[in-house]
């Protein structure tokens, strides 16, 4: 039971026009002010509705009723001194009555009526007010920026940008960010190379910024960048490589279709916006906190257009197919990513071999050509399989499995067409390898993909790095997406 | 108008680089250990060896020095022996 209001009792009630039990209660608000309660109302956005109230205060920047955590409107909080001895949220005239120690309140209101949300709890609001009016928590270095720099500008000269414009990392964004993860912001992912520099979440989530990613995709860029940074994956050589590679993303699970990826028309191509920002976060995470930039520790001689992001989805709509990340070893209908070491795409045209044999033996003659065509064991690839070329696999009966070990078999060449000056090209494998059987991959370094649009013969080679020949070093890496 | 209108986090490592001026060449190679660092690159071996010759036949010391492979940073000890046991490095960077 509250206590009478004595001298230095004081209300604070806050309200909005926009709800019709803020609308009710005016008359409650004139009469506590009548009785010679001291009450001051924070409006949060218009004030004509509160005719015969006194004590007005605009609170349209919601900075009052952020700091009074305000969820519902109307709220009344009562204070003695500085403490807070009371608080009633939306209507209830029994609570009311005894919270002002006045009788028969609100007489023609009923003894319950709910309020309604506060605009201070709109979404993205709370972001917003815990940047302006509190304590955003976030450690990384804040930077001013006036009128009349723009702040992408800004971002380009920094060098924070990989060419093309980047959202501008504002507390509120970062902080929004931050909600799609339930990683502590200070926690750290790794070492990031080339510096080898602690990464936190926060950096991560300002980068994820920068590259226009939601909030929902947090969990699939911590999860590739922690693969990213497994020491098999070799991150550090894969940056400062003289190739054209750079980390090709490949997402399993539900997560795929919970935020909108693509696996279908134009799966490798543009127009998606998780496709598009995941692969680039993780790329800006490597420029930005690992410091790998080209022409400092990036010497790529070409390097390609994956270099700016490479990430799509598997195609899991068939249940006969067995997916990218169970192959590799994730339980069925877990979250996960793959990551390799790839370059750009090569596709391969093929309208006219309508059987299994027919079609392992044309798709290898675009895989052998990985690296070099005299090349093996070198790089590893992927191989996309489109809806129609994989549904002549599947119409024969063929699997994961018995693709891969056929394509296997189709890529291994008489080492006397693939030695050193066979051919008249000068590059190849060893002179030692003539009377061998050379295969063109290790065996577990061709990887399938489902993928694409319903229209097309068409599938796509994914060539991997040459470091992938050190292979008890460098391999692709799969990972379980954690939340 | 000069106050701040935008606020941006910092998406860097915030780490000022530290220039540490190069060391100049010693104006002879008389006396001094020569290491010949092999970061695992195909062929590394061939041209280092061709150097080792030419070292050795103007009675040079030459340290020998190898990566376990190109595809991963010099561990530890590889930077250690060619920071503590030499003078100059020659680092075959390519294949």
């Amino acid at each position: 039971m509250t206590t009478a209001p004595g001298p230095g009792t004081r209300f604070e009630v806050v309200v909005k026009s926009d709800c019709p039990t803020c609308e009710a209660v005016v008359p409650v608000l004139a009469r506590m002010q009548a009785a010679g309660l001291d009450v001051v109302v924070h409006y949060q956005d218009d004030q004509a509705f509160l005719a015969g109230v006194e004590q007005l205060r605009d609170d349209r920047d919601l900075e009052r009723s952020f700091r009074l955590a305000i969820d519902t409107v109307p709220t009344v909080v009562r204070w003695e001194g500085t403490s807070e001895t009371g608080r009633v949220v939306g209507w209830v005239r029994a609570e009311w009555e005894s919270l002002t120690g006045l009788e028969e309140l609100g007489p023609d209101l009923g003894p319950w009526k709910p309020g309604c949300g506060s605009n201070s709890v709109a979404p993205g609001m709370s972001e917003i007010l815990m940047a302006r009016f509190g304590d955003s928590g976030l450690r990384s270095r804040a930077i001013d920026v006036a009128e009349p720099r723009d702040p992408v500008e800004v971002a380009f000269d920094r060098g924070w940008s990989d060419g093309l414009p980047v959202v501008p990392p504002t507390p509120e964004r970062i902080l929004r960010m931050l909600t799609g993860t339930r990683r502590e912001p200070q926690e750290v992912v790794g070492l990031m190379p080339p510096d080898l520099v602690p990464c936190t979440v926060e950096k991560v989530a300002i980068n994820a910024v920068l590259a226009g990613c939601k909030p929902e995709y947090m969990p699939v860029v911590l999860a590739a960048l922690e693969a990213a940074l497994e020491p098999n994956f070799t991150l550090h050589g894969l940056t400062c490589s003289t190739c054209f590679s750079s980390p090709v993303i490949v997402v399993n699970g539900p997560i795929a279709g919970r935020i909108g990826m693509n696996w279908g028309v134009n799966a490798l191509g543009q127009g998606n916006r998780a496709n598009a920002t995941i692969g680039r976060a993780v790329n800006l995470v490597v420029r930005n906190v690992g410091g790998g930039r080209p022409g400092g520790i990036d010497r790529a001689t070409l390097g390609s257009p994956g270099k700016f992001t490479f990430c799509f989805a598997e195609d899991e709509t068939d249940p006969d197919w067995e997916t990218l990340a169970t192959w590799r070893g994730i339980p069925p209908g877990r979250d996960a990513v793959t990551l390799f070491q790839g370059d750009g795409v090569l596709g391969v045209m093929d309208q006219g071999s309508r059987t299994p044999d027919a079609l392992v033996r044309s798709l290898a003659s675009a895989l052998i050509t990985v690296c070099h065509p005299k090349i093996c064991e070198w790089g590893n690839a992927i191989l996309v399989l489109s809806p129609e070329h994989y549904h002549i696999f599947k119409e024969a009966g063929w699997d994961r499995r018995r693709i891969t070990a056929a394509l296997h078999d189709a890529c291994t060449r008489p080492g006397a067409e693939v030695v050193r000056g066979a051919g008249g090209v000068g590059e190849g494998v060893a002179e030692s390898r003539r009377d061998e059987l050379v295969p063109k991959f290790h065996p577990d370094g061709l990887l399938l993909v489902r993928a694409g649009g319903q229209a097309g013969l068409y599938s796509a080679v994914l060539a991997g790095w040459p470091g992938g020949r050190a292979k008890e070093d460098s391999f692709p890496i799969t990972k379980e997406i954690i939340p | 108008m000069t106050s701040p209108t935008w606020v941006l986090h910092d998406p860097t490592s915030e780490l000022d680089p530290i220039v540490r001026p190069r060391l100049r060449p010693p104006p002879s190679l008389e006396g001094r250990t020569i290491a010949l660092l092999d970061i695992g690159k195909i062929r590394s071996d061939e041209f280092l060896d061709t150097v080792e010759k030419e070292l050795r036949a103007r009675g040079l010391d030459v340290l020998r020095v190898a990566k376990p492979t190109n595809a991963k940073p010099a561990p530890d000890e590889v930077i250690h022996r060619v920071a503590g046991d030499a003078d100059v490095a020659v680092v075959a960077l390519a294949d």
